[in-house]
């Protein structure tokens, strides 16, 4: 179905007007999105000061919320790779799983072109499980077929090299480090062609070389003509693999433009390199 | 994915024309984003499929499911030294403890005929359903970094929860077959009757675990309140003493009520099939009209229940 999707998309570019061959593949209108945090503020413990929470919760809704994301809005087009940047606790990771579909905006819309990835840094997989495992699970669930999984599977695991120093792949993943587990996860989310790539933080436990490796890939994902979105403290990976920035600040799109004027623009507010 | 979908969206609430809304310079001819979103024929992000495009989803992740609840089952006694073994060793002392104390110390098994076969199978096949509920339960919350990490239908959990029950309990059929064997019983034509009950027995639990899974996802106390419901349930099945003998002393809507019970049925019928002893007079009336609109209702309310909330798995 993926195939007629695409099919339709040629035809549109045919009758794009400007004829600039720019296909958008996540729209985000106006985006707003508030955390309900249950049970917050008077934070003692015990079972009669539960016990009249629960009494006085149905008079006053003891409900905090938080408003992570602010009217966020902007276009990405196809075979873009866009950056996002901000300091902890802007809202990046949490637009980032709006856009996957796993958290409904509170107000405004999320537009995308099929079904968007996301690999998120405290995404395990099963733990318990083996690498090996993990990897045809991984790849089953994303949608491959028996045959392409056995087939892409060696690559997948050349790929993330863990292999290197031993025989890993057939031990749980609860053995593993957390850049192994890290390279493992990239490993098998790469290993598919998405129509959207989001990837956040993953891959910032990985050494050096492995770094590459996936900037490598992340290239080669977006040549297939996908949307990736990387989002990184390590301003140096996203000069390497971005185009085009996101800077998010208290839920706010502060700038979006090309990679180098918006990074030294928060570099300036970060306080120099 | 269709690109019309024509399920309403929950969750993402629109506003009308926000006044104060930042817009992206427009890049394509002056259209507004939604417009363009259109245009484009994207769509709403986290949308719910419609209820048939839904199934065509899990049917398409039917490997998916098998793969892991046959992973899952093999990874349950890694961390035992005797691995794989207790899968027969825990029914095993499963029955050997329900016998010690409801046969032996307390008595229950008067007016029934060859009570440990009686017992043993009840206590297997009510373990089915329990076990399927409880997991269930948590099937969703136990998994959220998987669902939180890649795009399937959740549905699919549940079910493979079920299924690595159903694995469960083909070992413990091996069990209770040799039980049966050696108290005397002799195979003949009514143990086929074993294959549809469970068939049917299976499409229930999968209804009630895709229920409890929505539930145990949005109120997480159930998880701990479950035990003690699925106890309460187990003590009036009838697992350890005849159903028919206790109704005598009860008003007759009391003996509807439990003869009608989901769980009474099932282990009627296993019952029935495998021991000679079990008439069809001691079997509920209607039990088959029983146990198909059970699996039936289960099954179908089940998957409708547990589909309407799709869209809202992921948060925790
Ligand atoms: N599950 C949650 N419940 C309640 N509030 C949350 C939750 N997750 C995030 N928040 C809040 O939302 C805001 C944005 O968080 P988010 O994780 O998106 O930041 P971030 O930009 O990814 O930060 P970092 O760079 O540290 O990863 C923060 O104020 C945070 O407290
Ligand atoms: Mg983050």
């Amino acid at each position: 179905m993926a195939d007629i999707q695409r099919g339709e998309d040629r035809n549109k570019e045919l009758d794009d007007p400007r004829g600039d061959g720019r296909v958008p593949t996540v729209i985000c209108d106006n985006v707003h999105i508030v955390y309900r945090v249950h049970g917050a503020g008077s934070g003692k413990g015990s079972a009669t000061a539960a016990l009249s929470r629960i009494v006085t919760r149905k008079a006053s809704p003891n409900v905090r919320e938080v408003h992570a994301v602010r009217g966020v809005s902007f276009v990405a087009y196809k075979g873009e790779a866009v950056g996002l940047i901000g300091s902890n606790g802007s809202g990046k990771s949490t637009i980032l799983r709006s856009i996957a579909g796993l958290l409904p905006p509170e107000s405004g819309r999320v537009y995308t072109d099929g079904q968007p990835s996301l690999l998120g840094v405290n995404a395990a997989l099963m733990n318990d499980l083996t690498g090996e495992r993990n990897v045809i699970l991984g790849g089953l669930a994303m949608g491959m077929g028996k045959d392409e999984v056995r087939e892409k599977y060696e690559s997948i695991v050349d790929f993330s090299g863990i292999q290197e120093k031993g025989d890993f792949i057939s031990l749980p993943m609860r053995t593993y480090s957390s850049g192994m587990a890290a390279r493992l996860k990239f490993s098998i989310a790469a290993a598919k062609k998405h129509d959207v790539l989001m990837i956040d933080e993953a891959l910032a436990t990985g050494d050096r070389r492995f770094q590459r490796r996936s900037e490598e890939r992340i290239r080669e994902l977006r040549k297939e003509a996908g949307t990736v979105f990387l989002v990184s403290h390590n301003n140096n990976s996203i000069r390497d693999t971005c185009d085009r920035v996101l800077w998010l600040e208290k839920g706010v799109l502060l700038m979006d433009g090309p990679t180098e004027e918006v990074l030294e623009a928060y570099e300036e507010f970060t306080g120099g390199k | 994915m269709s690109i019309v979908s024509d399920t309403t969206h929950n969750g993402a609430v629109a506003v009308s024309a926000p006044e104060n809304a930042p817009r992206v310079p427009s890049v394509d001819g002056g259209l507004s984003l939604p417009e363009l979103a259109t245009k484009y024929g994207l769509t709403v992000s986290g949308a719910r499929p419609g209820l048939l495009d839904y199934v065509r989803q899990l049917w398409g992740r039917r490997h998916f499911i098998a793969a892991y609840s046959i992973a899952r089952l093999s990874a349950q006694y890694t961390k035992a030294r005797l691995g794989q073994l207790w899968n027969v060793m825990t029914p095993l002392l499963n029955a050997a403890v329900y016998y010690l104390i409801f046969g032996v110390l307390l008595q229950t098994n008067r007016g029934i005929d060859n009570f440990i076969a009686y017992l043993v199978t009840g206590v297997f096949v009510f373990n089915f359903t329990q076990a399927s509920i409880l997991a269930g339960t948590r099937g969703i919350s136990d998994n959220l970094g998987l669902i939180r990490a890649l795009h399937f239908p959740r549905a699919s959990l549940p079910i493979s929860v079920t299924l690595i029950q159903l694995q469960q309990l083909l070992y413990s059929m091996i069990v209770l077959v040799a039980i049966v064997l050696m108290t005397g019983e002799l195979p003949d034509f009514s143990w086929f009757l074993i294959i549809p009950t469970l068939v049917l027995q299976a499409i229930f639990n999968i209804g009630v675990a895709l229920i409890v899974a929505r539930l145990g996802a949005e109120v997480t106390d159930l998880a701990q309140l479950m035990p003690f419901l699925l106890r309460t349930w187990m003590y009036v099945s009838g697992v350890f003493y005849s159903i028919a003998n206790v109704v005598k002393h009860l008003p007759t809507w009391v003996g509807w009520m439990l003869d009608l019970n989901p769980a009474a049925v099932y282990i009627d019928l296993i019952r029935f099939s495998l021991i000679d002893s079990f008439t069809p007079a001691q079997l509920p009336h209607h039990v088959w009209l029983a146990a198909v609109a059970w699996a039936v209702i289960a099954g179908v309310g089940g998957f409708v229940f547990f589909w309407k909330a799709e869209e809202s798995y992921g948060r925790g």
